[in-house]
């Protein structure tokens, strides 16, 4: 029973992660549901929470693709279970999330060339004005992308759990223990991401500030998301101010957005949030 | 007398009412699922448009034209293809009512609009307002509090189907004028503080998650007669803590730039932190 829920989070996890829509397939949410259904909600929270901290920076943008976090978060929290669902093993499990994610990514791509055909039968039916048609093949395309997680998953949960357990007790424990250090490292890379997304020079000042305050370790995040909020308006404010007035730098969004506001420009700010 | 002529040509004219335009909405949550390499997301913009087609276009000439017109290329940030499909409808609904509206001015406004919202929902959503709501949520959950899923679960999709029913309401009300609107300050706003907020909120997240452990200990020295083992990590730790992390991080940042694939990237951290594990460096 537990096998088939396991199964049917796995397939939406699969539509999820292409669909982009939902968020159900991140991490966070796929192990700590994994863990629920398999009988060890703890262990599956603790894989989600820290497999989340590495995925934060992966995202599909425009036709470049990053490693799919869905295949990934499913089947290291399967292979946890499998290995006794002890927290203890959080951190093996996350040193195969790695290329299981990779893994997932050639998937993907698969699926993304074989949608390729669905859509040609669509314009068929386009042709001929039928519209039932157009919205099954849109369907049948989703469930290929969610049989892309489920099957991996159904052959996973289907192998004896002695192989996975003495597969697993086949690791050394200086690789399972290196593995967990350098998961702690790769969160890196997803940050290193986002900022060469979003790097421009007036950013860097708020992530100094931002880096330092974190030292602080007596502040929670949602403390700290507080700072960053007061700080951005603040910003804000002053810019539309100083390009109301013709002075800064002369920047034209600024300017347009100083002229057109009511003379009161925090209102307009809040206005905008 | 104009009133009444007005009144005539309204009994014919047929609208897309909030209820139509509420089942393309529900329709616009499946965008993505048939991404194809072909034409990207074409399938799943037809797919949103056909209960508005299904209301405005009766014959099957006119139905035929209109799917073809939908199944063409398209890529957009999923979230903010609906104010699109808010004015789209509203081009649709004028064409259908005898406007004269041909194909290529739908495609056009299509086509124009993509890019630049794209540009905007990239950095909105995926890189600043994810990072945020996740990482809380796995703050929480990584300290064992169940609250932290369901928390980022709820809090996402509150924000997702708001953002997209109201700017899809938006694009519709507003027609052909969004893209003046959405080029103008508000936006401009909205997405310089979110990134300023998002670079703030990262520099926090690498303080804090980007973890580097040194064991090395690199000198002994006795101080009245007790050994003080000094490692690399307490010494890094009075310049402040958390620094190896961020050197990591610029690292990574050099090297996607360098064009280094991050899947490169990653498997090389783990060779690296491995070795260097086994050398009793972390």
């Amino acid at each position: 029973m537990s096998n088939i829920m396991i199964v049917i989070v796995a397939f939406i996890v699969g539509c999820g992660s292409v669909m982009d829509s939902f968020e159900t397939y991140q991490p966070l949410i796929a192990c700590s549901l994994i863990g629920l259904f398999g009988g060890h909600p703890v262990s599956g929270l603790l894989l989600g929470g820290e497999l989340q901290m590495i995925a934060l920076g992966w995202a599909n943008v425009g036709a470049a693709m990053s490693p799919d976090a869905g295949l990934a978060g499913v089947a290291s929290a399967i292979i946890l279970l499998k290995s006794g669902g002890a927290t203890s093993n959080v951190g093996t499990a996350i040193g195969l999330a790695i290329p299981l994610a990779v893994a997932g990514l050639f998937l993907t791509m698969l699926v993304r060339t074989v949608t390729v055909f669905i859509v040609h039968i669509q314009d068929h039916a386009a042709e001929e004005g039928k519209i039932l048609p157009i919205e099954i093949w849109q369907f049948i395309g989703l469930s290929l992308q969610g049989l892309r997680v489920a099957i991996p998953a159904a052959l996973l949960l289907a192998l004896p759990t002695s192989v996975v357990q003495s597969g697993l007790n086949m690791m050394p424990k200086w690789l399972s223990d290196g593995m967990t250090l350098s998961g702690g490292m790769v969160v890196a890379v997803g940050y290193a991401m986002i900022m060469n997304m979003m790097s421009t020079n007036d950013v860097w000042p708020f992530f100094a500030i931002g880096f330092v305050i974190a030292a602080l370790s007596k502040l929670t995040l949602i403390a700290i998301g507080t700072l960053g909020l007061a700080f951005t308006l603040i910003y804000l404010q002053l810019l539309n101010n100083g390009g109301g007035n013709g002075g800064s730098n002369g920047s034209s969004d600024s300017k347009s957005a100083g002229n057109s506001g009511t003379g009161d420009p925090l209102g307009d700010i809040l206005d905008n949030y | 007398m104009a009133e009444t002529a007005q009144n005539n040509e309204n009994s014919k004219r047929i609208t897309l009412t909030k209820g139509d335009r509420r089942r393309v909405w529900f329709h616009s949550w499946f965008i993505l699922a048939n991404f194809n390499y072909e034409r990207m997301q074409n399938s799943g913009v037809c797919y949103t448009m056909i209960p508005a087609i299904r209301k405005l276009y009766k014959n099957k000439e006119d139905r035929a034209e209109a799917l073809q017109r939908h199944l063409t290329f398209f890529n957009t940030h999923p979230y903010l293809a609906s104010p699109i499909f808010g004015v789209t409808m509203a081009l649709e609904e004028e064409k259908a009512n005898g406007a004269d509206i041909d194909n290529s001015a739908i495609q056009g406004v299509k086509v124009g609009m993509m890019g630049p919202l794209a540009g905007v929902g990239d950095p909105l959503f995926w890189f600043t307002l994810r990072p945020i709501i996740f990482s809380l949520g796995a703050s929480l959950a990584i300290s064992g509090s169940f609250i932290g899923p369901i928390l980022a679960f709820v809090l996402w999709n509150l924000i997702h189907l708001v953002f997209t029913y109201y700017t899809q309401e938006f694009g519709y009300n507003t027609g052909m004028k969004i893209t003046e609107d959405l080029s103008g300050s508000l936006l401009h706003n909205v997405t310089h503080g979110a990134s300023l907020m998002g670079m703030f909120v990262i520099g926090a997240l690498i303080q804090r998650w980007v973890s580097i452990k040194f064991t090395w200990v690199y000198a002994r020295p006795k101080v009245n007669g007790h050994v003080h083992p000094m490692t690399l990590q307490n010494s890094l730790d009075q310049l402040i803590p958390g620094l190896a992390g961020l050197l990591l991080t610029f690292l990574c940042m050099w090297l996607l730039k360098k064009k280094v694939s991050p899947i490169v990237i990653i498997i090389g951290i783990f060779v690296v932190g491995v070795a260097a594990h086994c050398a009793h460096i972390i």
